[in-house]
């Protein structure tokens, strides 16, 4: 039997209208990258992470309990989840997080945040009011309570004086970029994603590798924001050959990802499928989003591997 | 079964945002390029969202919610239907009329 969409749908949503964030994580958790890469406080320009990379580790583990319980006969107590989770926090229950995992993305987002003081880039990050951007809800159809997530986002942007934020992934890239203007009047925070940011500035490659990187374009960059050059002009520059699969660009193949929450059998079924075709093109794959990442990582063997592509700018710029 | 034509669903579909569903006609590319390989999306599941078939949409909820949104099939749409988009507000009917979200 498959997983009562309502129950989890609702856990989910719950914990954005009561928590903020569709898998709550403490602010501490949450910041920790930027206090350790001595980010400033504020300004004009900010970075803003969504809590995509932080709250994935957390993602991670649910799946794996959900995949657990998928048939079984635990998901009579689905339904009665729901209703804790109204008056505790029952996403801590959800299976045990991975360290090194968390440290990881950690790693990814301080390793962002440098490339853009390479590039010149001046910029602030907003702390506790980095908020999750609602993405999950968006894509579930949970619009009211969605719509009502996004003024709270706004108001932080206007209380911070934010002018220009720059992404660091691809979701929230789409959210702020499309979703946002669509749904709040008088949005008009310029959104790019740190890819865009990073190929318009005159960043010079330190090394010149002889590599040779498949790249795994998001669904969300490509198809919804049209980015597509920007990682493989950054990756060229430094003499890297990128090699495209068999579904490449606009015709992309997705990782899986965005049914893990609701169908964590079929997400790893295309995770699988996509892994085919990136295994015939290369060895080293290249992704651009924590969601991709982590997907694609479940559905991966030992003879391939598969990097963030902020991992490898770091050792090229 | 015969199937009623209710346009209390209908109009409920399209005040929640839904457009353009009325340009598919049929062709399947949708299908052929689905990662998901969803083969009553869109096709079947707009004709039903068009005549306003609530237990039909409901029972397909599955169908519905298993969509990566990944819009592949909008590339190779010769219609231009936002498919995905149309999906996502067929989602936003279940947890309004059905779920109660």
């Amino acid at each position: 039997m498959p997983l009562p969409i309502k129950d989890v749908l609702g856990i989910l949503v719950d914990n954005l209208r009561i928590r903020n964030s569709v898998l709550p994580i403490s602010k501490k958790t949450a910041t920790r990258w930027a206090k350790k890469c001595n980010i400033p406080k504020g300004g004009d320009t900010v970075i803003y992470t969504g809590l995509m990379y932080q709250i994935v580790p957390s993602i991670t583990a649910l799946v794996k309990t959900l995949e657990k319980m998928e048939g079984s006969f635990l998901l009579k107590f689905i339904s009665l989840g729901r209703f804790a989770n109204k008056f505790i926090n029952i996403s801590k229950f959800f299976g045990i997080i991975d360290k090194k995992e968390v440290k990881q993305h950690n790693n990814t987002l301080c390793i962002i945040a440098n490339l853009l003081k390479k590039a010149d880039v001046d910029f602030g990050y907003l702390y506790e009011d980095d908020l999750y951007v609602g993405a999950l809800a968006y894509d579930l159809g949970a619009d009211e309570i969605f719509n009502k997530h996004i003024q709270k986002v706004f108001e932080v942007f206007k209380k911070n004086n934010v002018k220009k934020i720059i992404t660091t992934d691809p979701h929230t890239t789409n959210m702020l970029r499309e979703i946002f203007p669509e749904r709040l009047e008088n949005f008009d925070i310029e959104v790019k994603s740190y890819l865009e940011v990073l190929a318009e500035s005159e960043i010079k490659p330190t090394k010149q590798l002889n590599d040779e990187i498949v790249i795994h374009d998001s669904c969300v960059y490509s198809r919804h924001e049209g980015i597509i050059d920007e990682p493989r002009v950054l990756l060229n520059n430094a003499g890297i050959k990128t090699l495209d699969p068999e579904d490449s660009r606009e015709y992309t193949f997705c990782c899986g990802g965005p049914v893990e929450s609701l169908f964590p059998g079929k997400a790893y079924d295309i995770g699988k499928k996509r892994i085919e075709q990136l295994e015939k093109a290369g060895k080293n794959f290249v992704v651009m989003c924590p969601v991709c990442y982590a997907n694609l990582s479940r559905a991966i063997n030992g003879n391939v591997k598969i990097n963030d592509i902020a991992q490898v700018l770091n050792k090229i710029y | 079964m015969s199937l009623r034509i209710n346009f209390e669903v209908i109009n409920k579909i399209e005040a929640l945002g839904s457009k353009g569903m009325e340009k598919c006609y049929n062709c399947g590319n949708c299908i052929g390029i689905c990662p998901m390989e969803l083969d009553i999306l869109p096709r079947k599941i707009f004709r039903y969202a068009l005549l306003g078939i609530h237990n039909k949409i409901v029972e397909e909820k599955e169908m519905i919610f298993s969509c990566l949104l990944c819009k592949r099939c909008e590339e190779s749409c010769p219609s231009d239907v936002p498919i995905a988009e149309n999906i996502r507000i067929l989602r936003y009917y279940i947890n309004r009329e059905e779920f109660k979200i």
